[in-house]
């Protein structure tokens, strides 16, 4: 195949880009295609506030033993809150910034991404994405480094610091028993009253999300939020103001790992680069040996 | 040929005054350490959701190790550039990068959660190839074993046909005597692979510390979020190797009242300002093409810390090693080699892992815990008495006592005597 001049400089932009800013798809492991993974679509507009998804979370995974009433208490939403190790998911409520009015109420949690930050920053492979969807976690591998919690763009994981023998790294499971084995949906999802969760396949939830904001183009913002922010993630949002005003964080669409991993897969290339610098070091310890010698040799005949 | 003396054991005493006081900070250390390990994070640390690293992992891994490269780069100058004067600070760096990374995974071992499971990394199982930290902590691991095996040479040299344990151990005399001997007889022709292993190995993780935070692009402030950290953390590595050979030689010299190797450590400062000098232009030219220089102007926290860590710790150095007085002067390769270790790499650890870091919901800042900081310091004080403690009892050291180079008093007063007539 013949390449002319253009194509020649757009391959080498690209490579260059590729280089500089570890664009997706240079990224050392294939991310699998998350299309037929398991998703929920979060719509905040449609979200009443009520907390039960809380309260559900709660009973199913947290076990934190709080009242079911404790989770009816309005008033929290005075205080921002964001998940912790009693809590895998928590609600807040926003000003809607062009109508102080207005607020709407959304439910935040692990965004469980196409290509997880933690999961690749783990030292021993303690967090891994299941092709179903969910990332989750294996307490007895982790060594406690927190390198996940450096690591998650979206700040999600939190630890157990009170705990001083095997504390744990503490974030939503995806409830990955129920949805695998038990069939069920996540139990968030199952308590929502007003259907502001929706379980399913990631393809069909982005259908979903579009049609919504296609037909209601003045509720929504026409944007759904995890499309392709840090490469993608299972958990969606659809939301009635711009999301830069909302607590989810500005990200670009790579994959947050791509620039790690393509300077780590760069360097242990098929381990060439550290044995070529074993051989190049081999070789100037064997000259200047021999160098030292001669000259050593030479004075020696001078005497 | 050579007008220094072999390595040899220092004798002095164990106690002064400095090192009492450096006992009793180790000793609060260790009592702090076994505090951590019993009630936990929580009680001691000032860690939480938003701040997961504090300073066990910024100063006491991330710039233990930097501060132990040393070890790798007076090798490297020595035993694989062959520049045979430098042979003679080969040993201490030694040492130091022995108990440096010792210290490091001892810091390492308070700051994980589940510290009996820091053997995983090395089960293939768990094995994590997209994990920067994995590799980090693969060759750190190797490299430890690379360092004690360099080191052995010199305990053998020391103790062969000597093992002469008490009591239930003597037992362990014979075994121990065949290993050194051993050792003795063959490791001199197989220290070579080790040598460029240790350099290698060195490379790499010196390198994938400066990979770590370029996870977290959102997190990080521009001014030291560049796809060229790791080049940067390899060769301020390099870069500060030789400043701390030099500043340790001299406070050595100093506690042991050894004549200070200045010759060596004189020629050995005409490196740094290169070294140094390249890190510099490489970090500039990285500042501008990434177009961050107005951030530097942005009155913020990091901006200043960025400035005290670029104007003292690497362009005064520079400015001050390139002067043959000062490079001649043992305060003033004392005051430049500190900067350099203090505000140029330090520093730069501290702000690369800390400073910059900015978590995304933050709900205050991070300083470090008494206990945190108790812990810290006693590493640092018990790394100084170990090191003392090896030097006064196996051959490192080739420094000549500076006892020797006083005339008595009453042929220096009649010297003086007869130059005033003169």
């Amino acid at each position: 195949m013949a390449i002319n001049r253009r194509d020649f400089f757009k391959l080498a932009a690209a490579g260059s880009a590729t280089l500089a800013a570890g664009q997706a798809g240079a990224s050392g492991s294939e991310p699998f295609d998350c299309s037929e993974s398991y998703g929920v679509l979060v719509d905040t507009v449609v979200c009443i506030g009520c907390r039960k998804c809380e309260l559900a979370c709660d009973q199913e995974n947290t076990k934190s033993g709080r009242a079911p009433s404790t989770f009816d208490d309005k008033s929290v939403f005075d205080k921002h809150r964001r998940p912790d190790k009693n809590a895998f998911t928590v609600v807040n409520r926003f000003d809607d910034p062009a109508d102080p009015a207005k607020s709407y109420t959304m439910k935040v949690q692990c965004m469980h991404c196409n290509d997880p930050a933690c999961a690749s920053a783990c030292i021993v492979g303690a967090l891994h994405k299941t092709p179903q969807g969910p990332v989750v976690y294996d307490a007895w591998k982790c060594i406690g480094c927190r390198y996940c919690m450096v690591a998650c763009p979206f700040q999600i994981p939190a630890y157990e610091y009170d705990n001083a023998l095997d504390p744990r790294v503490r974030k939503c499971t995806f409830c990955f028993e129920r949805i695998t084995e038990e069939n069920k949906m996540p139990a968030c999802v199952s308590i929502c009253p007003n259907e502001a969760l929706t379980f399913g396949t990631r393809q069909r939830l982005l259908e979903m999300a579009h049609y919504r904001i296609r037909t209601n183009p003045d509720l929504y913002v026409d944007h759904v939020y995890g499309e392709t922010e840090a490469g993608g993630t299972s958990w969606l949002y659809l939301a009635p103001v711009d999301f830069t005003h909302t607590e989810l964080p500005v990200l670009e669409a790579g994959a947050m790992p791509s620039l790690t991993e393509t300077i780590q897969h760069g360097i242990f290339k098929s381990f060439l680069p550290p044995i070529a610098l074993y051989g190049l070091l081999g070789l100037i310890m064997h000259a200047t040996r021999e160098k030292r010698d001669r000259v050593a040799a030479e004075e020696a005949d001078n005497e | 040929m050579s007008s220094h003396e072999h390595p040899h054991p220092i004798h002095t005493r164990f106690f002064t005054p400095g090192t009492i006081i450096l006992t009793v900070l180790a000793a609060l250390g260790a009592a702090a350490y076994v505090y951590r390990l019993l009630a936990g994070l929580e009680a001691t640390t000032n860690l939480n959701d938003q701040y997961p690293w504090g300073i066990w992992i910024a100063i006491d891994v991330a710039t233990g190790v930097a501060l132990a490269a040393g070890g790798f780069t007076t090798a490297a100058l020595a035993d694989i550039f062959h520049k045979e004067r430098y042979h003679v600070i080969v040993r201490p760096a030694l040492l130091t990068a022995m108990l440096g990374y010792t210290f490091v995974v001892i810091g390492l071992l308070a700051d994980l959660g589940r510290y009996y499971n820091v053997w995983h990394p090395m089960l293939p199982s768990m094995w994590q190839g997209d994990s920067v930290l994995f590799e980090v902590g693969l060759c750190v691991m190797i490299y430890l074993t690379v360092l004690y095996i360099e080191f052995l040479p010199i305990v053998a040299e020391r103790f062969r046909g000597q093992v002469n344990l008490p009591g239930p151990l003597r037992h362990l005399n014979h075994i121990i005597e065949s290993f050194l001997a051993i050792a003795d007889r063959n490791l001199g022709r197989f220290i070579s692979i080790f040598i460029i292993a240790g350099v290698v190995l060195s490379c790499l993780h010196q390198s994938s510390l400066g990979t770590l935070m370029l996870i977290a692009p959102t997190k990080i402030h521009p001014l030291w979020y560049t796809s060229i950290s790791p080049l940067l953390f390899l060769l301020s590595a390099i870069a500060v190797g030789f400043p701390m050979v030099m500043f340790e030689s001299l406070l050595a010299s100093k506690s042991f009242k050894l004549k200070p190797e200045m010759k060596i450590l004189s020629s050995l400062a005409r490196y740094v300002p290169i070294l140094l000098g390249v890190y510099l232009a490489i970090k500039l030219v990285d500042l501008t093409i990434r177009d961050a220089w107005p951030y530097l102007w942005e009155g913020s926290v990091q901006s200043v810390m960025w400035m005290i860590e670029i104007g003292g710790g690497i362009l005064l150095p520079i400015i001050l090693l390139l002067q043959e007085r000062v490079r001649k002067s043992v305060a003033g390769l004392l005051t430049a080699s500190t900067l350099v270790i203090v505000l140029g790499v330090a520093l730069n650890r501290i702000n690369v892992f800390l400073v910059a870091y900015t978590p995304l919901y933050p709900t205050g800042t991070y300083f470090p815990s008494v206990f945190e900081i108790a812990v810290t310091v006693g590493l640092i004080s018990a790394l100084v008495l170990v090191y003392r403690l090896l030097v006064m009892n196996l051959p490192i050291i080739a420094g000549e006592e500076e006892v020797e180079y006083r005339l008595p008093r009453e042929v220096r007063r009649n010297t003086a005597q007869s130059l005033e007539q003169v």
